[in-house]
């Protein structure tokens, strides 16, 4: 216990230390993780700590991403990638696996060794580089859906690599390296027998793991079969029970109960997959793919993105904590030199391939810099294929060298992107990137008054996101084809799985005074850009909101009574013409007693013993039945100006 | 019996002397269709359609105003702006309105003599009112020369308004009953109650 806090705390305190200080000196939070882990390292070694074991675990991270990729990404939007996908994904890991294995051949490796290195490099950092991307908003840009492309297709790769690695395993060429454990890569659950690097055990992780267990004893058939069931069962279960089941959940309105659904969920088919032999990532990557339409989304978002969140980062750090120093001061320019000959192979042919697939601009180098790296898969596969003898130790031992060092070098090609690719592009940038989350506007609370405000704008064309936490009203709503999420809008985190950072209004439009005003004060604290539309459940309401920073502010009721009152004038009698002038004079008396009254408002004394409030409010109700009487003409007082012929026989006179 | 729809556009109504006495003595005329438009479109979201089918649906249309500033009220500007489209009232295939008869009944507070050349208005009140000219011409309309209450603002001589709305209501009844000389009335300038016995047919 003490052992396992000991640890958390070491890896929390060098996590909150180098990322704040890393992503103040613009590096981004992947560097900062990369250099806490390098820092963290000695420590770790001294207190005997397996770094390699609580990397297996980090790896879940990357599960978790590609869940929450995947919610991001319709079903409909996933196949209309899917040329990207297999043309630029294929191309990408066949090309670049035939020339680093060409390579490795020239430098004297037999084809055996140089294939597994091959199939090793090709593959990129599906953690560094989304998460950077994500970072700087690159996400939906052309760089950054190719990047996605090929990183997804390289995540489906990996399971045919997993079965082909051990055809190529050639024991004699093997050097006799103790500690390597051959029957570590066959069983799920006994890794990482030693500490070290590459010997074993990267194959027990949550990420590309073949996992193979009982099914391994199953004939082909039947293997296959399970497989099928194993990813109908996720779509269907993701398609028909999540819906009932989360709203059963969210019905308990235990919020924590939700997010422990949210990870079972996630856990739950990342388990499945490996049962049946899949990737995990790629399992959770379809169930999110699946959940893309559901009104839950926002919320399973927010609930898993600090798990993923944290794991990435820890992952970060296992990947720095576990650069072999001692190995790469002997072998220095040799490693360093293979390391830059990688990215500088990886980032030629993704260029190539940009070209042909017309990636331009600045996404161009986006792309080709951004993937050049090796990636966590490399570690997995290199594990495996030293367990399976394709790759002797002392070779792997220096490639994870490599691929630890190129992910490091990441985050510097990023740096060089921003700031000598960026400027050069500057002026065809924004219309080369297709942004199409923006200007969306964000309607939180869909009860009577959202709803309305809701119709209205998507009727003109307006794309909203709404949030409501009556999950009840949520279904009923969907059933007429409305985009509705579930969701306590005043949470910091769902307002940003919601979009808040690339939307441009905020409707405030729940039930309860409080909520309103808070979320008002965050947004406008933390997002001064954005327009609030806020909802005011009456007078008072309306002095806090302003005092919030809200400027919009309606009130409920006000416009519904006044259309009342007009009315009830044209039953009793009034031309309808005059009737809307009698209204308009009182609207805009009302506006300009509410602005009166605000000056003498204290939030902070209740308005009963606020003296100058009382005697401010006395005043303008004289004042107004002075107006209404027709007694004044102040305040815009239509009622004794206008068509009204002047007295006396003036018009001879003229 | 022809389709005679009179439409009523007054904006200051309660404050209003002749056109009130108008309005009031026309309530009984039979068989007309009668539009209050300030008060059917108080908020000036005019139903177009609606009003294009009573257009259609008459053979006459008569527009009762108080002139301001040389015009006429900013509703019935409105009106024509949105109602009167191309296709509709005018331009290619735009025959619906052809031979109708547009006839406006205005009251102008300034007296007639002031509505001359020599005048402090510098023109008389037809010259101010060529746009509704043109436009019922524009339609292929006919522009029956209006219906004219000049010294509307003077309340020395009760009758005078009186008179004029007991006109307006033989007026109206002549033009349903199609007993309104439309040639005789063709040479006249203006028409003024006190002129309009000759121009009404079995009287």
């Amino acid at each position: 216990m003490s052992g396992l806090l000991l640890v958390s705390f070491l890896f929390l305190l060098a996590g909150v230390i180098a990322v704040p200080i890393a992503s103040h000196l613009g590096l981004g939070s992947v560097l900062g993780y990369l250099i806490a882990g390098i820092a963290l390292s000695p420590v770790l070694s001294a207190l005997h700590i397996d770094v390699v074991s609580i990397q297996h675990i980090a790896e879940f991270g990357v599960v978790m991403m590609l869940f929450l990729v995947g919610l991001e990404l319709e079903p409909k939007a996933l196949w209309q990638m899917k040329h990207k996908l297999l043309g630029l994904g294929g191309l990408q890991v066949g090309l670049t696996a035939a020339a680093v294995t060409g390579i490795a051949m020239l430098l004297g490796q037999p084809w055996s060794i140089a294939v597994g290195i091959g199939l090793v490099l090709c593959l990129s950092s599906t953690a560094i580089v989304l998460q950077t991307l994500n970072e700087k908003g690159l996400m939906k840009s052309d760089g950054g859906q190719a990047s996605f492309s090929v990183l997804l297709f390289q995540d489906i790769a990996v399971i045919p690599m997993l079965a082909l690695i051990p055809l190529l395993a050639m024991p004699e060429l093997m050097d006799t390296v103790s500690g390597i454990d051959h029957g570590s890569a066959q069983g799920a659950s006994d890794g990482h027998g030693d500490e070290g690097h590459g010997d074993s055990g990267h194959g027990d992780n949550g990420h590309g793991d073949n996992g193979p267990g009982f099914i391994e004893t199953l004939p082909g058939w039947q293997r296959a079969m399970l497989t099928i069931v194993a990813i109908a069962a996720v779509v269907a279960g993701g398609q028909y029970l999540t819906r009932p089941l989360f709203r059963f959940i969210a019905l308990a309105h235990l919020r924590e109960i939700f997010t422990a659904a949210a990870l079972l969920f996630v856990i739950g088919i990342a388990l499945l997959m490996t049962v049946v032999g899949l990737s995990p990532a790629l399992g959770t990557f379809l169930a999110g793919v699946v959940l893309a339409t559901s009104e839950y989304r926002h919320e399973l978002e927010s609930d898993i993105e600090p798990f993923k969140g944290l794991l990435l980062g820890l992952f970060f750090m296992t990947v720095g904590a576990t650069i072999n120093f001692a190995l790469l001061w002997d072998n220095l320019f040799q490693i360093v030199g293979m390391t830059l000959g990688l990215i500088l192979l990886k980032a030629a042919i993704l260029y190539v391939l940009a070209v042909v697939f017309r990636v331009g601009g600045a996404n161009r180098f986006l792309f080709s810099l951004g993937l050049a790296q090796a990636g966590e898969f490399g570690f997995v596969l290199l594990s495996f294929t030293v367990a399976n003898s394709v790759i002797p130790s002392s070779v792997s031992e220096r490639l994870l060298l490599v691929v630890a060092l190129s992910m490091l070098l990441t985050p510097l090609l990023f740096i060089f992107y921003d700031k000598f690719i960026v400027p050069k592009f500057v002026s065809d940038e924004k219309e080369a990137d297709e942004i199409d989350e923006t200007g969306a506007v964000i309607i939180a609370g869909h009860g009577r008054f959202g709803g309305v405000v809701n119709r209205l704008l998507r009727s003109y064309g307006y794309k909203t996101v709404v949030v409501d936490l009556d999950s009840v009203q949520l279904e009923t709503l969907r059933k007429f084809g409305l985009k509705l999420f579930f969701g306590d809008a005043t949470r910091p985190d769902l307002l940003h799985a919601a979009g808040i950072d690339s939307a441009e209004m905020l409707v405030i439009a729940m039930d309860e005074e409080h909520q309103i005003t808070e979320l008002a004060r965050y947004v406008t604290t933390n997002y001064p850009h954005i327009h609030i539309v806020a909802r005011a459940v009456n007078r008072n309401h309306v002095y806090r909101l302003f005092g919030a920073g809200a400027k919009d502010i309606i009130r409920d009721t006000f416009d519904s009574a006044t259309r009342a009152g007009r009315s009830a004038l044209e039953g009793l009698g009034v031309h309808p013409h005059e009737a809307q002038r009698k209204v308009d004079d009182f609207v805009e008396f009302d506006k300009y007693a509410l602005r009166s009254v605000a000056e003498v408002y204290d939030p902070d004394v209740p308005w009963e013993e606020n003296q100058a409030y009382i005697d401010r409010v006395n005043e303008m109700m004289t004042l107004q039945d002075e107006l209404l009487k027709g007694n004044t003409s102040a305040f815009g007082g239509k009622q004794k100006r206008g068509w009204i012929p002047p007295a006396g026989d003036v018009a001879n006179k003229l | 019996m022809a389709g005679v729809i009179l439409y009523y556009i007054h904006p200051g109504h309660q404050h209003s002397n002749a056109n009130l006495q108008m309005q009031r003595a026309v309530s009984v005329v039979q068989n007309i269709e009668r539009v209050d438009l300030y008060g059917e479109y108080p908020r000036f979201n005019i139903n177009i359609d609606k009003e294009q089918q009573r257009l259609v649906a008459h053979d006459v249309i008569v527009m009762q105003f108080p002139v301001f500033w040389y015009s006429g009220p900013s509703l019935l500007k409105e009106w024509i702006d949105l109602v009167l489209e191309y296709g509709f009232a005018y331009g290619a295939d735009g025959d619906q309105l052809a031979g109708k008869k547009l006839m406006l009944a205005v009251t102008a507070g300034g007296p007639e003599k002031a509505y001359t050349a020599t005048g402090y208005q510098n023109h008389t009140l037809r010259t101010f009112l060529t746009p509704f000219e043109q436009t019922a011409a524009l339609c292929n309309m006919e522009f029956i020369p209006p219906y004219v209450l000049y010294n509307s603002l003077q309340t020395e001589s009760e009758d005078l308004p009186a008179q004029h709305a007991e006109g307006f209501v033989r007026l109206i009844e002549a033009l349903r009953d199609e007993r309104f000389d439309f040639n005789a009335a063709a040479a006249r300038d203006t028409i003024g109650a006190d002129g309009l016995g000759s121009l009404l047919e079995g009287i």
